[in-house]
């Protein structure tokens, strides 16, 4: 059943960038844009991968990509926060050392193999028809990745820590008036949001494609930093734009498995064009205002 | 350029340099590598080889540099330099002039891409020999060979053909060009000769190497009951292994994957640049290479063993074997595998009954033959 094919499709394919929009989310939230989120994941799919073939087992690869993620995000939060320099540069420079240091330490990872992260069936809900096979036959970062736009929804909008968070996203220094450390919020801001980003990455080396090569990634951190803007700071909406944009990508294969007659050059570019489409209209309406300190970083304080 | 790997680890440094120097805010100048090494400009042979891949990948670029093992097992008193992930751009002339700085004579740029910026050194420097794979064009110092790898996909499908039971073959491809579809074309053609219902679902990646796609790709066609994987792009792995997953039989190209799949590899179709390549250079070094074959458009295949099979994995039964190996004792008497009548998607008779298109005309297909479900823009 096509329906039923690309909706399992959207989460397998689109659970990856699901955790790197979440991470770039919290980073932005707390008014540090990190474009270095590419690297972040590239980082956390060699971390991963690497330790799942020395150590034979996926656990700890994941937790290894979370603290090399956690590591080079705290690069750029130190070139931003410490050494106040700009954070799109920072960003950027950020994901080039992520893609040159994973290209070089990765050379002989290539042709590696590691014991995969397979889907675990839910005992009950993997046999509800339909709904089973698209949300309950997936490897367990993905039923945590579904579980995480609205664990951070949460965190965000109904707990003080989240509270201060976005307080420093919007004003450092008030947040420092009311005696937090907008210093220390933002390097556990954009440390964490490195760790998730590569747990995405990890996520897509270890469940998905079983294997490592260069530039593993090819640019599904650049789409989550995207995402987060299009999705106007909203965990759900992230969420939404996340499983938008995998199901684009799972939809134009699965037409073209089912020789449909369209041009595939038209089928490739559709999963960025329906998650702009998508993300436009989703945004509609309510105004969708970045933190302050965001906008202050592209200097529209006027907008 | 001393060993392996170590222009990757140029660029990548290179990338390193690019970071680091602008998140320190520097100016990026002078941030050029420096080369330890002598200058062997001596007697000594020195040749170059040039991947745009990893040399490990399971695929086109292991190939070749298997190929150039067998050249420095045959020269065992030659210098042998490597490059790998040298992108089909300026660079790829760097990394060349750099080999001849270092008395590279002879020059391999192995892949199709790497055809303009050769085509550029070898003007620069006319006593260089180079040798590239797969192009269409030459000049007096620049000859290219290639290997109709066509022909063993034809008994791929055929393996393909008789260990399907929905009937339903997939295909990754990464682009529609001439010799994927060509390789798509040889594999349906062998799959209907065992198996007149047997279909091709072609799904077409748009990259030579993205395994997020692969591994959905495979996913939606297995998703579709089809129960045999084959592929034609950069990367191999994740599609053999993905199939394996899914319980799927997966067969191959480019190189030997049965280790990634113990219970599902067929066989595939792979390349043995090795006596080719040393015959080249033997060729060159002996200074008889302007006249010979080797300086123009060279094709060769399974005669000559530039082509040869894949061993068999578990899922080739005895009847597979038979059946594959009397095609590969017919193609290695020199037999091509497109014998009209064919016709393409749309039924129009592409080679006439009692015909079969010569090299040159296979390398211009431009069309999916009947049987094939998939799509080509532009095309039929």
């Amino acid at each position: 059943m096509l329906l039923q094919d690309v909706l399992a499709g959207t989460v397998r394919s689109g659970t990856s960038v699901l955790f790197a929009a979440e991470g770039e989310l919290i980073s932005e939230r707390s008014g540090v844009i990190n474009l270095g989120t590419e690297g972040c994941m590239l980082t956390g799919a060699l971390a991963g991968f690497a330790v799942a073939n020395a150590t034979g087992s996926a656990v700890p690869g994941v937790l290894a990509a979370a603290v090399a993620g956690a590591l080079l995000a705290g690069v750029h939060a130190f070139v931003v926060i410490t050494c106040r320099a700009n954070q799109l540069a920072s960003g950027l420079a950020v994901s080039f050392l992520g893609l040159g240091l994973t290209s070089w330490l990765g050379q002989h990872y290539v042709d590696q193999s590691i014991h995969a992260l397979n889907p675990v069936d839910i005992p009950g809900l993997s046999s509800i028809p339909f709904v089973g096979p698209v949300l309950f036959h997936h490897d367990v970062l993905t039923y945590l990745g579904l579980a995480l736009g609205p664990l951070i929804w949460l965190f965000l909008f109904r707990t003080r820590a989240g509270l201060i968070l976005r307080a420093t996203g919007e004003s450092g220094n008030v947040a420092f008036a009311y005696g937090h450390s907008p210093v220390l919020v933002r390097y556990l801001a954009v440390m964490t949001g490195g760790a998730l980003a590569a747990v995405g990455g990890a996520q897509l080396v270890l469940a998905y494609t079983l294997n490592w090569v260069e530039n593993v990634t090819v640019g599904r951190g650049f789409v989550a930093v995207a995402l987060v803007i299009f999705a106007g700071w909203q965990p759900l909406k992230a969420t939404l734009g996340a499983f938008v944009f995998g199901g684009a990508l799972a939809l134009q294969l699965q037409l073209q498995a089912r020789g449909v007659d369209i041009s595939p050059f038209l089928l490739n570019m559709a999963p960025y064009l329906l998650t702009l489409a998508i993300l436009v209209v989703a945004s509609r309406g309510r105004a969708q205002r970045p933190p302050e300190e965001i906008r202050a970083v592209f200097g529209t304080a006027g907008a | 350029m001393r060993r392996l790997g170590s222009a990757a680890s140029t660029r990548a440094a290179g990338w390193l340099l690019v970071g680091v120097c602008l998140a320190a805010g520097l100016v990026v100048a002078g941030c050029g590598g420096s080369d330890s090494g002598s200058n062997s400009k001596g007697k000594q042979l020195t040749i170059g080889f040039l991947y745009v891949g990893p040399h490990n990948d399971f695929g086109y670029n292991q190939a070749a540099y298997q190929g150039s093992l067998a050249v420095k097992k045959a020269f065992p008193n030659a210098k042998i330099l490597e490059a790998e992930n040298v992108p089909e751009t300026a660079e790829a002339e760097r990394v060349m002039e750099k080999m001849i700085r270092d008395g590279a004579t002879i020059i391999f740029p192995t892949s199709f891409g790497h055809l303009g910026p050769a085509m550029n050194v070898a003007k620069r420097h006319p006593d260089v020999t180079f040798l590239h794979m797969g192009g269409l064009q030459n000049a007096p110092n620049l000859g290219t060979y290639f290997g109709t790898i066509y022909d063993t996909q034809y008994a791929v499908g055929q393996a393909a053909g008789m260990a399907t039971k929905s009937g339903k073959l997939g295909y990754v491809v990464a682009f529609p060009i001439a010799q994927t579809l060509l390789n798509i074309n040889a594999f349906e053609l062998g799959a209907r000769s065992v198996n007149p219902n047997a279909k091709t679902y072609v799904v077409f990646t748009g990259s030579w190497c993205d395994p997020g796609k692969q591994a959905e790709a495979t996913n939606s066609l297995i998703d579709q009951k089809i129960d045999v994987m084959e592929q034609h792009q950069d990367c191999t792995k994740t599609v053999v292994q993905t199939a394996e997953r899914r319980g799927v039989d997966s067969t191959g190209y480019h190189a030997d994957a049965s280790t990634l799949a113990p219970k599902g590899w067929l066989t595939g179709s792979e390349w043995n640049w090795g006596p080719l390549m040393v015959k080249m250079v033997k060729t060159v070094v002996e200074g008889k290479f302007k006249g010979s074959p080797y300086s123009g458009l060279y094709r060769s295949g399974v005669p000559s063993g530039v082509i040869k099979l894949a061993p068999f994995g578990a899922a080739a039964t005895p009847s597979i074997r038979t059946e594959v190996d009397k095609t590969f004792a017919k193609l290695k008497s020199g037999w091509v595998p497109f014998e009209g009548p064919i016709k393409d998607q749309s039924g129009k008779v592409v080679v006439p009954a009692g015909k079969t298109p010569d090299r040159h005309a296979l390398e211009s297909t431009n069309y999916l033959v009947q049987g094939v479900v998939g799509k080509i823009p532009g095309g039929a």
